[in-house]
């Protein structure tokens, strides 16, 4: 299946998404979030499902989790070589798995605990740098590995099947978080690849997105100016790449990275305040290649943090609700029902409209 | 010796049916085609000197004229064209080169027409453009890489200066000298009206037209006839012409009986002189001279307008586009091989330059790999036909696009190509009094503005139908265009796919 | 009232108001027999003057102080009180001429059929007259008359 990995393609189809998030930094089990994505079952095909947890690594917080899924021994023993060579590895073992009926071809699937000395030679590259370039070096470069995620103190989990399934799989209710994010797909161009299941992840950034990009063509085109080059593969790892440009690289404050990707219209621009409006304006002068257009809602994760946002003419669902610390957001309210089922709020956020759940102050990322 | 060897081009056949002898033919004709015999008080035609522009017939009420290409065919011979042995006959009777005017109307490939646009379908709504906010918004000038904000969230970044198009579609540059007062008002209007840009050309900013100045880009050419710091100042742009699709590598000539007072004095040259604009500017012979006059114009102007280059589609187009960006230009003006003129060479117009397909590809392409497609934004020119030809060369990775040929033709120019002979019969490449008065600048105008408007409308349909409603995400978005009829190496350099991929 | 208004500057003297007007106050109101059977009994109330590339079409103002009004001896010249038009009442115009004296713009002709004056009537029954709409330049055009 790792042939078709490399093809440049778009998810086409439709999908649920569900996020949690308890901003008091209480960590929880994964069996709610299961509940939740497993209510909108008709919302997915089992071609595709997926989880990321974050703090679920509280004693190796400084190490970067990667997760990584091997087709065959021989990638897995290569991948082994090339990170022992690149990284300290802390520690290696198997992602524990609990069989299931419906969860068929599965892969091999690992993690380990690394880090990157700095790289005399290469000053600019911060260790951070050095995961990715490695993340995506393995994903481009070695057949039949797959990186699913490389961040801190997080993962993702995802494969070929329902999500509910996949959970079960996986046994995410043994783990504690304190953001689970969560997604079902309806793929119409699926290539039945478990590396193709939504969260994509990037460093500690994981994404699900229920949509499609029909922007991807530039959005593709405008990351690689930034040396985003080797795996574009999907319309998710766009906006993956993009949150990682805006905020991690060119340091945007948040908004107006939520901002970047769906920007206000130029009616609405002309009605704002001076500022504001010189900034919208600026805005989409200078990100006009990462705005985000066609049909998306999105649930990005990462350290301390979850945001949800739609495109700017909000063509697909976005619930949000809050039930005492937690903030939740998903396609549908059912689900949210279903684990909260009396919020002390529910709304709808507006097209383009950034929610953004952060742990409360003084509270430090486990 | 008389010049029995050429034929006439056009058979000029009148109705006697329907004829009315009301001589309204007899007074259109400036090539003095038709000619009322009072005697048999009847209208008689002498085909010779048609150019097949149609004027006559559009105006006679009774549509009793038909124009027709003379049948005299020569045998049979894929190489030697009927055009090429009329060429022939002429230079070997009248010596010198040959002159034409607009376009290439060589049946080279148009590269818009083997690519092919994408519409959504179930897995992503279209967006119907009459209830739903469509932008085709452009902002066209240098753009920073990236925004940066103070610690307050207050944004620190200043942005250069921009044009704003309301369409992304402007007049290129067209002098008053090679187009009428008349044409050259409609064409600012119009610009004024929709909100985008017309271009004055080597021409000079005419007095009348200085109200519209917002809406004009002003040329600094070879000749720079008409330049001054208040020229520079008055303008929303300042383009610098290398070259032009239509001749590339060769100046331009406007005889001296065709500089009247008024064209004088907009021009800033002594009435009745040639005004001859030369092949290279003097005082540019290498990309550090260009970014010397980029930064004189700058400095002139206080770094308060953005200052572009237009150059042709050459070959090596990638390359010298990158060195304009990289001396400063604003933004650069490609025009492709196709591209219209008031006068060249035959032998330039149909055989120097590349398409603008290729050349737009390439630049946009090579911008991006360099990392400096933000410095600058890209105007394509070089024979845009119609909003699908535009919506193509912006997914391609234009930020807009020039029409010359196409707002002439919306103020009734008929292709004739003879507007090099200032006998425009449509009021439009001509000076002459008689023929300009034919061209109400209202109505011109009104016509532009209708063009401008429709095509704006289509092109929002398009992206409606693509479920893309801002142009940025339209622009560059090659994933959106599909190959027909083209080979791998074709594809490879458009940067698209075959259709079916 | 609306007034027919010309554009010296936009008139390219091509004659198709002639032409149009012609036809108009022709029996048939048809172009190619209206030319072939009554050219030279049915004037154009319009004429274009012309010189050099300077031309212009001319016909009645339909002046407020109608001086063919007052000349008029038989009371055949009067001013329509519905759309405000100068009409020759033919039926008892009688051929002297006053009017044709009168007028300063020049307007009015001897008439080819009968011996009565031949003027702009504004094309009565049509909404537009046919010059205005016949004119490829807008260079005469049907205005409200804001003087008043
Ligand atoms: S040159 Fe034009 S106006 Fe003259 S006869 Fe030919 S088509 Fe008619
Ligand atoms: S304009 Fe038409 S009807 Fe009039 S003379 Fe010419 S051909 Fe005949
Ligand atoms: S501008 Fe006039 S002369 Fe030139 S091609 Fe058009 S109609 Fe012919
Ligand atoms: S039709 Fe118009 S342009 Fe032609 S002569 Fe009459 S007024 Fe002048």
């Amino acid at each position: 299946m790792a042939t078709n990995r490399l093809l440049p393609f778009k998810d086409y189809g439709g999908c649920s998404i569900v996020g949690v998030m308890d901003q008091s930094g209480r960590l929880f089990g994964g069996d709610a979030v299961i509940r939740a994505i497993a209510n909108m079952h008709e919302r997915s095909n089992g071609l595709g499902g997926g989880f990321a947890a974050y703090g679920i690594y509280p004693a190796r917080a400084d190490q970067y989790a990667m997760h990584l899924m091997f087709d065959t021994a021989a990638a897995k023993a290569e991948t082994e070589a090339l990170l022992h060579e690149r990284c300290f590895v802390h520690h290696a073992e198997e992602i524990p798995t609990r069989h299931h009926p419906n969860i068929t071809g599965e892969p091999l699937v690992h993690r380990y605990f690394i880090n990157i000395e700095p790289d005399a030679d290469r000053p600019f590259m911060d260790e951070d740098d050095l995961v990715v370039e490695l993340h995506m070096h393995i994903n481009a470069a070695v057949q039949d590995a797959f990186v699913f995620s490389a961040g801190k103190n997080m993962g993702c989990f995802k494969g070929v099947g329902y999500p509910e399934d996949l959970g079960a799989y996986f046994r995410l209710d043994e783990y504690e978080a304190y953001t689970w994010i969560a997604h079902g797909r309806f793929p119409t161009n699926t290539t039945g690849w478990w590396g193709g299941a939504h969260p994509f992840s990037i460093l500690d950034w994981a994404i699900v997105h229920n949509g499609e990009i029909s922007s991807y063509g530039i959005n593709k085109r405008y990351l690689r100016n930034f040396g985003y080059e080797r795996t574009l593969q999907t319309d998710t790892e766009v906006i993956a790449y993009l949150f990682d440009l805006l905020i991690r690289k060119h340091e945007l404050p948040l908004e107006v990275a939520c901002r970047a990707m769906a920007p206000p219209f130029w009616a609405d621009i002309e009605r704002m305040g001076e500022d504001e409006a010189a900034q919208a304006r600026a805005i989409r002068a200078v990100y006009g290649g990462a705005l985000l257009n066609g049909p998306f809602a999105v649930v990005v994760g990462s350290t301390g943090r979850m945001i949800g946002f739609s495109d700017r003419t909000k063509l697909r669902p976005q619930v949000c609700a809050r039930g005492g610390e937690r903030l939740y957001i998903a396609s549908e309210e059912a689900a949210i029902r279903t684990i909260c089922p009396d919020p002390d709020i529910v709304w709808h956020p507006d097209a383009g409209e950034p929610v953004v759940g952060e742990l409360n102050v003084g509270v430090r990322a486990r | 010796m008389p010049e029995w060897l050429t034929q006439p081009d056009f058979l000029v056949e009148r109705d006697p049916e329907r004829c009315i002898q009301c001589e309204v033919c007899v007074r259109q004709c400036a090539n003095e085609v038709h000619e009322f015999d009072a005697e048999l008080r009847e209208v008689f035609s002498d085909s010779a000197a048609c150019v097949g522009c149609h004027r006559c017939a559009s105006l006679c009420p009774t549509d009793a004229i038909s124009i027709r290409e003379v049948e005299l065919e020569f045998r049979t011979n894929a190489n030697w064209s009927p055009q090429v042995i009329r060429n022939i006959y002429r230079q070997a009777e009248q010596g010198g080169v040959l002159l034409t005017g607009m376009g290439n109307p060589e049946g080279l490939p148009i590269y818009w027409d083997r690519m092919l646009l994408n519409a959504s379908q179930v897995t992503n709504p279209s967006i119907d453009p009459l209830r739903e906010p469509m932008e085709l918004f452009t902002q066209l000038g240098k753009k920073p890489a990236r925004l940066e904000f103070a610690e307050d969230g207050a944004l620190q970044t200043q942005i250069g200066p921009q044009l704003e198009l309301k369409v992304p579609v402007m007049f290129s540059a067209m002098s008053y000298g090679s187009i009428s007062y008349n044409a050259s008002e409609a064409l600012a209007r119009a610009a004024h009206e929709v909100g985008t840009y017309a271009n004055t050309g080597e021409g000079g900013l005419h007095e009348h037209i200085k109200p519209y100045a917002d809406n004009m880009i002003v040329q600094v050419a070879s000749g720079r006839f008409g330049v001054d710091v208040d020229y520079l100042n008055a303008a929303a742009a300042i383009e610098i012409k290398i070259g032009q699709g239509a001749k590339p590598g060769i100046g331009g000539h406007l005889p001296g009986e065709k500089v009247s007072a008024d064209i004088s004095a907009t021009r800033m040259i002594p009435e009745g002189t040639d005004a001859i604009s030369p092949a290279p500017h003097h005082d540019i012979y290498s990309i550090e001279d260009l970014r010397q006059l980029i930064y004189a114009i700058k400095e002139a102007t206080r770094y308060t307008k953005p200052v572009g280059v237009k150059i042709a589609a050459v070959h090596h187009i990638a390359a010298i586009a990158s060195g304009a960006v990289r001396a400063g230009a604003d933004f650069v003006a490609i025009d492709g091989y196709r591209g219209g003129t008031g006068a060249a060479p035959t032998m330039i117009r149909n055989n120097v330059g590349i398409p603008i397909e290729f050349a737009l590809a390439a630049v946009d392409a090579r911008l991006r790999e360099e990392g400096i497609r933000h410095d600058a934004s890209l105007i394509v020119a070089g024979s845009f036909r119609c909003a699908a030809d535009v919506v193509k060369a912006i997914a391609l990775g234009a930020d807009a696009c020039y029409i010359g040929t196409a707002a002439l033709v919306a103020m009734g120019c008929h292709l004739c190509q003879k507007c090099y002979t200032g006998k425009c019969n449509w009021g439009i490449a001509t000076q002459d009094p008689y023929l300009t008065r034919r061209l109400n600048t209202n109505i011109a105008t009104r016509r532009l503005t209708n063009l401008l408007q429709s095509w704006g409308h289509e092109i929002q349909e398009i992206m409606g139908g693509m479920g893309i409603n801002a142009i940025e995400s339209l622009r560059g978005n090659r994933d959106h265009l599909r190959g027909v009829n083209l080979s791998d190496r074709e594809l490879q350099v458009l940067g698209i796919q075959m259709a079916g991929e | 009232m609306k007034r027919i208004r010309i554009y010296e500057e936009h008139c390219i003297g091509c004659g198709l108001c002639e032409v149009h007007c012609l036809v108009q106050h022709s029996r048939s109101r048809k172009i190619i027999r209206a030319f072939r059977e009554e050219r030279d009994t049915v004037l154009p109330r319009v004429q274009v003057e012309r010189d050099g590339y300077l031309s212009f079409a001319l016909q009645c103002r339909h002046c407020d102080d109608a001086l063919c009004i007052e000349a008029c001896m038989t009371g055949a010249m009067y001013r329509d009180p519905e759309t405000g038009a100068v009409l020759c009442d033919t039926d008892r115009c009688v051929g002297c001429w006053m009017c044709i004296m009168a007028c300063p713009a020049g307007a009015i002709q001897r008439g080819t059929e009968g011996k009565v004056a031949s003027k702009c009537d504004l094309c009565i029954g049509q909404d537009v007259p046919v010059c205005v709409i016949n004119c490829p330049n807008e260079a005469i055009v049907l205005e409200d008359d804001d003087d008043e």
